[in-house]
């Protein structure tokens, strides 16, 4: 490895932008003639449109033009998509209702859009907005997803029967009943997965601008996916054909998968610009986020796993309602499916599994994958089951984890995926020796002196990334493949350009995919720049969410390496009149192996380009592209300990240590890949203690409409993290490396409520754990 | 409409504006000053934070009128000539930001925060005098080393007239 | 933000008139909480006066266990001050531990006591240590000022220009924190003066910042954190929300009274 090559902590390239003030977000460009947005939202949870007066509203200073749901409708334009068909146990397609990005008869939650306001400032917008009447008749809602089903509920879509998408399955549930029969113990919980809203810093924001002249339309947006985002737009929204279409998706201020959907407000920005024609901008203010950006997780489960004698696992199976909210968005089926119940096995060998997804309609925001999506709902069922267990049982959390552990590789679970690689004991000996889980005891005692109630819990996690092999999700209902593109540019002068279809809004893409090219070819990082977030300069891309930028996006950049060497080493052997297979390229020169005869690299490239001496037969130029489509899943597993102090007075937790010790595979720059963990731990915990989604369960009104009420993480709300690694090297992939960008968030809870519940005794205690519920959940274990 | 006149980045400039004009709005929209951003509206996420008149402040909770007569200091005006700020190198180096978004307001937070400890910074103190700080990549981990390593780098060095 | 007319006040007879002259006006210190509410459209002043440049109202005045504070003071000024901090330590703690340190370099105490929000701090200050609110046209004790959520005793243009008391032989303050919004869910400050021990809770309240004489009664004979063992509150009349049911505030009011019983006896 070379001081800037696969395996250095290199400091980040793009950050001399972002700390001197001057990285361009959405919000920061100025279009020429631009005018700014606001949306009507529907002030609640569901009535039906009986109409809109938008005439009080077109009068008011600086207003251009107020649009509407019908117009939009008669425009063409298409109703937004679900990505992902899941078919029900009884073989039947998941029932979709219609969604349209301005509602026009009904609203179906709290913020949903009715009408857009275009005017000269985003003032006179918003006081236009108020001006707009809409005459609702109020209608009855269904908020919480466990009463989704009930007779008589309120129905959120015609279309949806009960409320009920699709009723799901997986697994063999004969053999779990058996399993269950036989078992020496069982071992049950009720579980509650809370709802979160995902809260990236940068609200979302889109600026769209028809080109009348050109007919051609230009979308800059908050996106993790440009390419996908002008593909569904084109394909099914109509908006312009794909050649007619630019979508740019320039610095993005987090995404942790809410800026992966197409939503509304863009679509809108877009026919907008056309019908007033004017560019058009809108930003989200944070409360809007609240009430629109895709809200995660919420799931309410029944799970049991049985074990023998022996404390060997037998079976699990699991019941879960999952709540996807008022619409299907993007990836909505997908998460609670395909992205959870196939990794109920954990790490451990369970012969038989068996789980059943009902997904519901509610009103409330839509519910799409937020950083881990469905793998930390999964993870949190096995972990909470197992320690649970271990407690029952008496025995160790460690012991019974060992003894079921998953040790040989590849293997086959009973709910699809196939474990490609990993060493859990490693992981286990790693995490226990960092937090000094034997001296746990002694600081119990010492808390126990300060009057605090000290903790510990453990989760191991397996999570899968990438995201697949593309004929693989298809045969699973996916409506694309999950392939990443990648183009090397080497210019004429040596330096480097990098074109990936991968999207980098906090990943620092812009440095670790430069090593790649650093490592392969000893150059320099300044000579090599990463092209990202623009459709116009990126043919294709699949973009990045599921931790796939790694293993799936740096794979097609490997690939594409290997085709410019091949060649590199071709023109190399040429020159210097050598068998090309003796031609070495390394620190920025084309070497004969064993001789002092060499071309400098950028010598190489201006040959390549004046072609006054190439091998015969062959092109001009230095560029090759890249298709990678993944062969398996990866499997970055960890084990993560948490080790917490409760004040007893007023509920209060700490968390007094948190080791996480993950497997991510061959770690290109451990700089960021121990910053990922750590802010993948941050949201885990932000789960786990501090975020709640709440809506006022009759009116549908979202009771954490903002940071008043939502419990965003705060420096001083965590430690600092301990995160040591492993590796045992995915063999799915050229780099051999599985993904981390999810891990933290999708092993972490677990730990942090098995350490509460361990330190206060009582393990009915659901997520977030908030000092009030603590201090319940303490006192009802005292009473008892 | 109000007119207001302050001095940004050492700067005088001088406009008329709505007086509902909010000074981060008056920074990005009539000054091209993007680099401080608007992440809430509740007053809380810190990523309009900017200095005035030598202490950090959030420019979301002041009009721009209010802020007329004072001297203002941006993200882009913290190290005006070719080096970087020691608060903006350390944040480089201890990889203290990921999206880059919440990252202005944090650095200013901190320069600021050096400022009121000059007896020097610990953890504890750095995490919670980072209560007006919002950040969602980074678990505040390598922020929290950042700011100490700056500090350190810090101290001793005269202040600079834009910190 | 509706539209708003904003008037820079020179003097407090320039505010008078301003007022007099405008429709809806609010006068404005720091803002703190006043903008905010503009923000989000909760709050729709059609005229804003700002206090901040007034001559004189800004500065802190200690004199023996006198001391006087000028409403434009900063929560900043008063966390910085030797003079606060010697003579009144709760209300120094107190001064430094309001919003984050961003907000306290503009909020000010004349703001906040002017605002009086359930949630804010130095109400409970003020009414612990028997404070008084000096206006531009009176003078008024604390006890009598408080009047309820975001209720106060004052005229519609009337003006917090000071507040001043007898800083309190002990006193300490306590609170436990919102986990969200960060103000306080229940805040208890505990002064033992010349007129007894007084005990005053923020956070809590269903009407806003209160007295808690049960707790005064059993710190009266005896000044310690031992003297509230066993002791509990009434949690009928406490506010209740996601964050903190009354049962659990009426236990946080207890805890923080101890707390802040031993931090002022220590």
């Amino acid at each position: 490895m070379g001081m800037e090559g696969i395996g250095a902590r290199v400091a980040r390239k793009e950050d001399k932008r972002f700390i001197t003030g001057a990285g361009r977000y959405t919000d920061d460009f100025v279009v020429p003639g631009m005018k700014f947005a606001a949306f009507v939202r529907s002030p609640h949870a569901h009535a039906r449109i009986r109409g809109i007066d938008v005439e009080a509203a077109r009068a008011m200073p600086g207003v251009i033009d107020v649009l509407t749901g019908p117009e939009m409708k008669a425009d063409g334009i298409g109703n937004i998509i679900c990505g992902w068909m899941i078919h029900s146990k009884d073989g039947s397609p998941m029932k979709m209702g219609a969604w349209s990005p301005l509602a026009t008869e009904t609203v179906r939650y709290v913020g949903d859009a009715v009408a857009i306001v275009v005017a000269e400032t985003k003032g006179q917008a918003r006081d236009a907005a108020e001006a707009v009447d809409v005459d609702y008749e109020e209608l009855e809602a269904v908020i919480l997803p466990e009463k989704a089903m009930d007779s008589g509920a309120p129905q959120v879509h015609p279309e949806a029967p009960n409320n009920l998408t699709f009723d799901w399955e997986l697994g063999d549930e004969a053999a779990v009943k058996a399993a269950f029969e036989k078992a020496a113990h069982r071992v049950k919980l009720d579980i509650l997965n809370n709802r979160l809203i995902p809260n990236a810093i940068e609200p979302r924001s889109a600026i769209g601008h028809y080109n009348k002249a050109e007919d051609h339309y230009t979308c800059y947006t908050t996106s993790q996916n440009p390419h996908v985002a002008r593909l569904v737009m084109s394909a099914f929204y109509n908006v312009a054909p794909e050649n007619k279409l630019r979508v740019i998706a320039p610095d993005v201020g987090g995404g942790f998968g809410s800026k992966i959907y197409i939503y509304p407000e863009e679509i809108t920005c877009l026919w907008a610009s056309k019908k007033t024609g004017v560019p058009v901008k809108w930003t989200a203010d944070r409360s809007e986020s609240f009430l629109t950006d895709a809200h995660a997780r919420d799931h309410v489960t029944t799970a049991e796993i049985a074990l023998d004698a022996d404390h060997r696992i037998t079976a699990l199976r699991a019941d879960t309602i999952a709540n996807l909210g008022a619409y299907m968005s993007l990836f909505s089926s997908a998460t609670p499916t395909y992205l959870y119940a196939t990794l109920l096995s954990g790490q451990y060998e369970i012969p038989a599994i068996y789980c059943n997804v009902k997904a519901v309609y509610t009103h409330t925001c839509p519910v799409d994958a937020y950083r881990g999506a469905g793998r930390p709902e999964a993870t949190y069922v096995v972990e909470r089951l197992v320690e649970t267990a271990a407690r029952e049982l008496g025995i160790s959390p460690v012991e019974l984890r060992r003894k079921n552990f998953i040790k040989a590789f590849p293997y086959q679970t009973p709910v699809i995926m196939t474990y490609d690689s990993g060493d859990f004991n490693a992981l286990i000996d790693a995490a226990t020796k960092a937090i000094d889980y034997d001296g746990f005891a002694r600081r119990k005692e010492e808390a126990k002196g300060r009057g605090k109630l000290r903790g510990i819990g453990m989760s191991c996690y397996i999570e899968a990334c990438g995201i697949a092999p593309s004929a693989a999700v298809g045969s699973l209902g996916a409506g694309v493949g999950l392939w990443e593109s990648a183009e090397v540019r080497v210019n004429a002068v040596g330096t480097v350009e990098v074109l990936t279809g991968a999207h980098s809004h906090g990943q620092g893409h812009e440095t670790t995919f430069a090593q790649l090219v650093c490592d392969r070819f000893g150059l320099p990082m300044d000579n090599v720049s990463i092209v990202h977030g623009d459709t116009d300069k990126v043919q294709m891309g699949m973009g990045t969410y599921g931790s796939r930028s790694g293993p799936v996006g740096m794979s097609a950049i490997v690939k594409a390496l290997d085709k410019v060497e091949a060649k590199a080493k071709k023109i190399a052997a040429h020159i210097l009149e050598a068998d090309e297979g003796d031609i070495v390229i390394e620190n920025g020169e084309c070497k004969v192996a064993g001789t002092d005869k060499t071309v400098p690299w950028f010598q190489l490239a201006l040959a390549a380009y004046t072609a006054h001496n190439l091998p015969g037969g062959m092109e001009p130029g230095l560029k090759e592209g890249a298709f990678y489509d993944p062969t398996n899943f990866t499997f970055p597993s960890g084990c993560y300990i948490c080790e917490v102090e409760v004040d007893p007075d007023t509920g209060k937790t700490e968390i007094v240590q948190f080791v996480a010790a993950d497997d991510f595979g061959r770690v290109i720059n451990p700089m960021i890949v121990e910053g990922q963990v750590h802010g993948g731990l941050a949201q885990g915990i932000g789960q786990a203690l501090l975020e709640g989604a709440a809506y006022d369960r009759n009116t549908g009104q979202l009771v954490t409409g903002s940071y008043m009420d939502y419990t965003m993480p705060r420096a001083d709300d965590l430690p600092s993290f301990q995160v040591p690694m492993t590796e045992t090297i995915c063999p799915g992939n050229p780099l051999g490396i599985k993904g981390c960008g999810e891990a933290g968030a999708i092993g972490s809870p677990p730990a942090v409520i098995n350490a509460i519940t361990d330190a206060i005794g009582n393990n009915d205690l659901t997520m977030p754990a908030t000092p009030q519920k603590v201090w319940a959940a303490l006192n009802a274990a005292t009473r008892h | 409409m109000s007119d207001v006149s302050m001095v940004v980045n050492g700067r005088k400039v001088s406009g008329s504006v709505e007086d509902r004009t909010l000074l981060v709005h008056y920074l990005r929209e009539n000054l091209g000053l993007t680099g401080t951003h608007v992440g809430c509206d509740t007053s809380q996420c810190g990523a309009c934070v900017v200095h005035m008149d030598g202490k950090a402040i959030k420019s979301c909770s002041i009009l721009a009128a209010q802020a007329s007569g004072s001297e203002i200091t941006t993200i882009e005006g913290l190290a005006p000539g070719a080096e970087l700020h020691p608060m903006q190198a350390a944040f480089k180096e201890h990889h203290g930001l990921q999206c880059g978004f919440c990252t202005p307001g944090m650095i200013m937070t901190a320069v600021d925060m050096v400022r009121r400890h000059p007896e020097g910074l610990d953890e504890k103190t750095v995490r919670n005098d980072l209560e007006g700080n919002i950040c969602r990549c980074t678990g505040y981990h390598n922020i929290v080393q950042a700011i100490l390593a700056a500090s350190k780098s810090m101290a001793g060095k005269s202040e600079t007239k834009a910190a | 933000m509706y539209q708003t007319n904003y008037h820079r006040a020179s003097s407090l007879e320039d505010a008078a008139k301003l007022h007099a002259g405008a429709g809806e006006a609010k006068y404005v210190l720091g803002g703190m909480t006043l903008i905010p509410a503009m923000k989000t459209r909760l709050s729709a002043p059609s005229d804003l006066i700002d206090l901040r440049h007034v001559d004189g109202l800004k500065g802190i005045r200690v004199s023996g266990r006198e001391v006087e504070i000028g409403a434009a003071t900063t929560h900043a000024d008063i966390a910085q001050s030797k003079e606060i901090e010697s003579v009144c330590p709760g209300l120094h703690y107190m001064a430094n531990h309001i919003g984050d340190p961003l907000v306290r370099h503009l909020g000010t105490i004349g703001g906040s006591v002017a605002n009086n929000d359930p949630a804010a701090d130095y109400p409970a200050a003020l009414l612990a240590v028997d404070g008084t609110i000096v206006t531009n046209k009176r003078e008024l004790k604390a006890d009598a000022f408080f009047t309820g959520l975001f209720e106060t005793a004052l005229e519609d243009d009337e003006i917090v220009t000071a507040v001043k008391f007898t800083a309190p032989e002990r006193c300490g303050y306590e609170k436990f924190r919102n986990p969200a919004s960060r103000y306080a869910m229940t805040g208890v400050f505990v002064a033992k003066g010349a007129g007894g021990v007084r005990v005053a809770v923020t956070g809590a309240g269903e009407n806003g910042v209160y007295r808690a004489k049960e707790l005064e009664g059993k710190l009266a004979s005896n000044f310690s954190a031992g003297a509230l063992d066993g002791a509990t509150v009434p949690s009928s009349n406490l506010m209740s929300d996601i964050h903190a049911s009354s049962e659990y505030r009426a236990n946080l009011v207890v805890v923080m009274a101890k707390r802040a019983v031993a931090k002022a006896a220590g």
